[in-house]
């Protein structure tokens, strides 16, 4: 064989190396262990603060943390590198083994042992049947065996079968099924999107009509926004069931929906979206994920003019509902920025659906509405909306409360109806109290794929680790010239090529039924067929 | 569905009574154990066979079947403590129904049944094990006493640290998939956790396989270290394909409750990772090299991985998961 270049002899050891049984192993270990910091560490993609708190309590380790991905476990180059390995490696053992079934299934069982009294399982009789009736009987008896019948010299009549072909087919149905599995992942992550909204159950639409729809989106990186199924929601109730511990039982919120086809005609249709039953619409799903409330107030200016506002608020305590929020308002009229620069409101504070209070502390002592209250500061100034820093619906922008430009201007505690009056005859008044769910809609292109792999995957297992791969030999040797019985002796042979144990049954079986029980007085026991243990041919 | 304090009380009692049960075939075995000294020699040369045989000269049978002898006191004593162990196993599982039946839903909404579940799949899983072997594997019943100490504590934590209230579900887990998805999930980790103990077993054996008999007198009555591999592997390879179908379960349920199949939860991380260590451990088998402890060093990592998964992620990492009454 000539001298191969160094360069491809390089790659070729490479790819052995890498396709070897070993080096799966070690990649799979690999792969756990990578997986590990991704439940143990706060992870970015589940709770952004989280990873904040953790850089609060760690401030010298989390940037080192950060900079090496152990944030975004999922997202980073090394977890990538040991799962792309790893899916190279099994590519590299799984295809060759697909060409090796295949010639299995395409050629004949091996041909009989010289020595069937070697094997594990192993039986000796005399019969007499000539060695073809013998033969022949054995095939019908191994009907759905696949068998190969060969003669040797002196007449000798030996047939070999395999059964349990379906154990490798599994196999490989399984690995491959991984890897589309894999592929259907990403394909599902770089198509899908994700946005979520609040929308107040009063009745509000809420269309999908776009990203800017949205209080927070996430497009997968080939979803440029547009395009998205264009139907729309209204949530016209929003009906939680509790037990007197205040512990939910059921969230159902009561909503219309339009699909693309409705939108000509207008039409609504009625469904009960709740947890655990998302709204399936133009392949994308609509889920309940959150509930609160949104206080609403009403301020009247002195001038006379009202203004109402209904903004939701975010639970602080997902037990019993207390929210924080901040309500604004423009006073009418003003069109200088200057003056209403001046002259802003924002009613911020706690909310409590049921209102328990502890002095002049306001707690919440169950989550459903039953005697509302608010607990507020009323500021006034410049809410710096126009900064043009990003701002959190839930609270006023603190630096303008530092710099002065916002000014407390009262503090109350206010049950629903009642009211109170600033300095500037402003009368803010809290009016009532309505629901808002959060919705999350998702659309992931390939997640039957994945259902469907996974099912595969599933099943592949299922085959590999359930069927026995078994060899099962006859030898029938004719009676020689000079036997005065004139009785053919058998030999029957039996091997599991897997390590599943449990073949000697089957074996046992299978050479009653050729070794008719007349004849079993008379059966030649070499050796009794014991449980192979974890023996494969090969070894 | 209102609850029934009456039926959750006998439910709880029942719990206690199995916990007792369980306690009392424990020191039963522990008698067999202590007093199995006089079978011990008869058992050596099957030992003594799979140390050198390395395969298949463990399973051969006792010459003479002891059977035919009286029994002797330790072996009434291992008799009783199967029939109590499957007393107990009843027991729970009377438990576990009047915990339904109170509650109006399936019993393993809360980390208490939960782990009083997976206890009665362990439990279930170590009897069907002892009744489809035969003659076939003589002192296997000794195992009882290592299976039966990890589901006690098992259990003596449920009853106390996770015990919870008989209470309906919350409504993320109120869905028929919890039905499939956690029984999927409890059947495979009760199985998984005969495997570990078989593992350590294993371990434990070929130790004292290697060393000679009078240093070991706890391991040398241990059944032979093929017997304990097999155990351990053919318990695998039953929960194997259950946990994957609890996992695959999982995605679908995730997918209806959360917005999404996979999202990287750290209760579905770490159960991928308990998947892949499973994993390692059955391509381990096949690998030259790696069969054997280190095969069964993995196995023992995978049902400590299960156990992290169980505990530490649904009670101190915060995730989807951590509901649990707690």
């Amino acid at each position: 064989m000539p001298r191969r270049h160094p360069v491809l002899a390089f790659l070729r050891n490479t790819w052995r190396g890498l396709t070897s049984m070993r080096t799966a192993l070690m990649l799979l270990f690999l792969l756990a262990l990578a997986a590990l910091p991704g439940a143990l560490l706060p992870q970015y993609s589940l709770n952004p603060g989280l990873v904040d708190q953790y850089y609060d309590d760690y401030p010298w380790l989390a940037p080192v943390l950060d900079a090496l991905g152990f944030f975004e476990v999922f997202a980073s180059p090394w977890f990538a590198a040991i799962y792309l390995l790893l899916f190279i490696s099994l590519v590299g053992c799984v295809v060759p083994r697909t060409g090796e079934y295949v010639r299995q299934l395409r050629g004949v069982p091996v041909a009989t042992p010289r020595n069937l009294a070697r094997l594990p399982h192993h039986t000796r009789a005399t019969v007499d049947h000539t060695a073809a009736d013998t033969i022949s009987s054995a095939r019908r008896r191994l009907r759905r065996w696949r068998v190969a019948e060969r003669t040797e010299p002196g007449g000798v009549r030996t047939l070999s079968a395999e059964r349990g072909y379906a154990r490798e087919a599994g196999n490989l149905v399984f690995h491959f099924a991984l890897l589309g599995l894999l592929v259907s992942f990403a394909i599902g992550t770089v198509f899908g999107y994700e946005g979520q909204r609040i929308v107040l159950a009063d009745g509000s639409q809420f269309c999908n009509s776009g990203p800017f729809a949205y209080d927070s989106f996430t497009p997968g990186t080939m979803v440029d926004g547009t395009g998205l199924a264009p139907f729309c929601v209204r949530i016209n109730d929003f009906e939680p069931t509790y037990l007197p511990s205040g512990q939910p039982t059921q969230y159902r919120a009561d909503i219309d929906y339009q699909g693309s086809d409705d939108l000509a005609s207008g039409q609504w249709h009625p469904y009960q979206l709740a947890v655990n039953e998302p709204l399936r619409l133009d392949g994308a799903r609509v889920y309940l994920l959150g509930h609160g409330y949104a206080p609403e107030f009403t301020v009247t200016f002195p001038s006379g003019q009202q203004r109402t506002g209904v903004v939701q608020w975010r639970p602080v305590n997902l037990a019993t509902l207390l929210s924080e929020g901040a309500t604004t308002f423009d006073p009418p009229g003003v069109t200088d920025p200057a003056h209403l620069r001046e002259r802003q409101l924002a009613i911020t504070g706690l909310f409590a659906p049921t209102a328990a209070f502890r002095g002049e502390m306001l707690t919440s002592a169950f989550p459903q509405p039953f005697a509302p209250a608010v607990a507020i500061d009323v500021l006034k100034g410049n809410l710096g909306i126009n900064s043009g820093r990003g701002q959190s619906i839930f609270e006023v922008d603190g630096s303008m409360v530092e710099s002065g430009q916002l000014q407390r201007v009262a503090r109350e505690n206010l049950r629903l109806g009642e009211q109170l009056r600033l300095d500037d005859g402003t009368v803010v008044r809290f009016d009532g109290v309505t629901p808002w769910v959060s919705l999350q809609v998702s659309h992931d292109p390939a997640q039957l794929w994945v259902l469907t792999f996974a099912l595969l995957v599933l099943g592949g297992l299922g085959l590999s680790l359930s069927v026995k791969r078994r060899r099962f030999w006859v030898r029938a040797t004719p009676p020689g010239p000079d036997d005065p019985d004139g009785l053919t002796v058998v030999e029957l042979g039996g091997l599991a090529r897997t390590e599943a144990a449990g073949y000697g049954e089957e074996f046992d079986r299978i050479a009653a039924d050729l070794v008719p029980t007349g004849t079993a007085a008379r059966l030649a026991t070499v050796g009794t067929s014991g449980d192979t243990s974890g023996r494969k041919d090969g070894e | 569905m209102p609850v029934d304090p009456v039926l959750a009380f006998y439910g709880d009692l029942a719990f206690y009574t199995a916990l007792v049960v369980y306690l009392s075939a424990m020191v039963l075995h522990a008698i067999e154990y202590a007093a199995g000294r006089g079978e011990t020699s008869a058992a050596q040369p099957v030992a003594v066979a799979c140390a050198g045989g390395g395969g298949l000269g463990a399973l051969t049978r006792p010459a003479e079947p002891p059977a035919r002898a009286p029994r002797s006191r330790s072996e009434r004593a291992g008799r009783v403590a199967v029939l109590l162990t499957g007393l107990g196993a009843a027991v729970q599982g009377a438990s576990l129904l009047l915990r339904g039946l109170a509650a109006g839903r399936v019993p393993w909404g809360n980390m208490y049944e939960f782990t009083s579940a997976i206890c009665l799949v362990a439990v279930v899983a170590w009897l069907v094990v002892l009744t489809r072997q035969r003659s076939g594997a003589p002192g296997l019943r000794r195992l009882g006493i290592f299976v039966l100490l990890p589901v006690v504590i098992l259990l003596f934590l449920a009853g106390t640290v996770l015990y919870a209230e008989a209470a309906p579900l919350i409504p993320a887990l109120n869905s028929y998939w919890i039905a499939i998805h956690v029984s999927a999930a409890s059947i495979a980790s009760g199985i998984l956790l005969v495997a570990g103990v078989a593992s350590a077993l294993y371990l434990v054996r070929i130790r004292s396989e290697a060393r000679p008999p009078a240093r070991s007198r706890i391991a040398a009555r241990l059944p032979g270290s093929t017997v304990l591999d097999r155990l351990a592997y053919r318990t695998t390879v039953v929960a194997f394909p259950i946990w994957t179908f609890g996992v695959i379960t999982g995605a679908i349920w995730a997918e209806a409750a959360w917005g999404r199949y996979w999202g990287w939860d750290p209760k579905e991380t770490v159960a991928l990772v308990a998947w892949v260590v499973y994993a390692c451990y059955l391509h381990a088998r096949a690998t030259a090299g790696w069969r054997g402890a280190r095969s069964a060093w993995i196995n023992i990592l995978g049902f400590g991985v299960m156990v992290f998964n169980l505990f530490f992620v649904n009670i101190v990492i915060a995730g989807l998961h951590s509901y649990a009454g707690l």
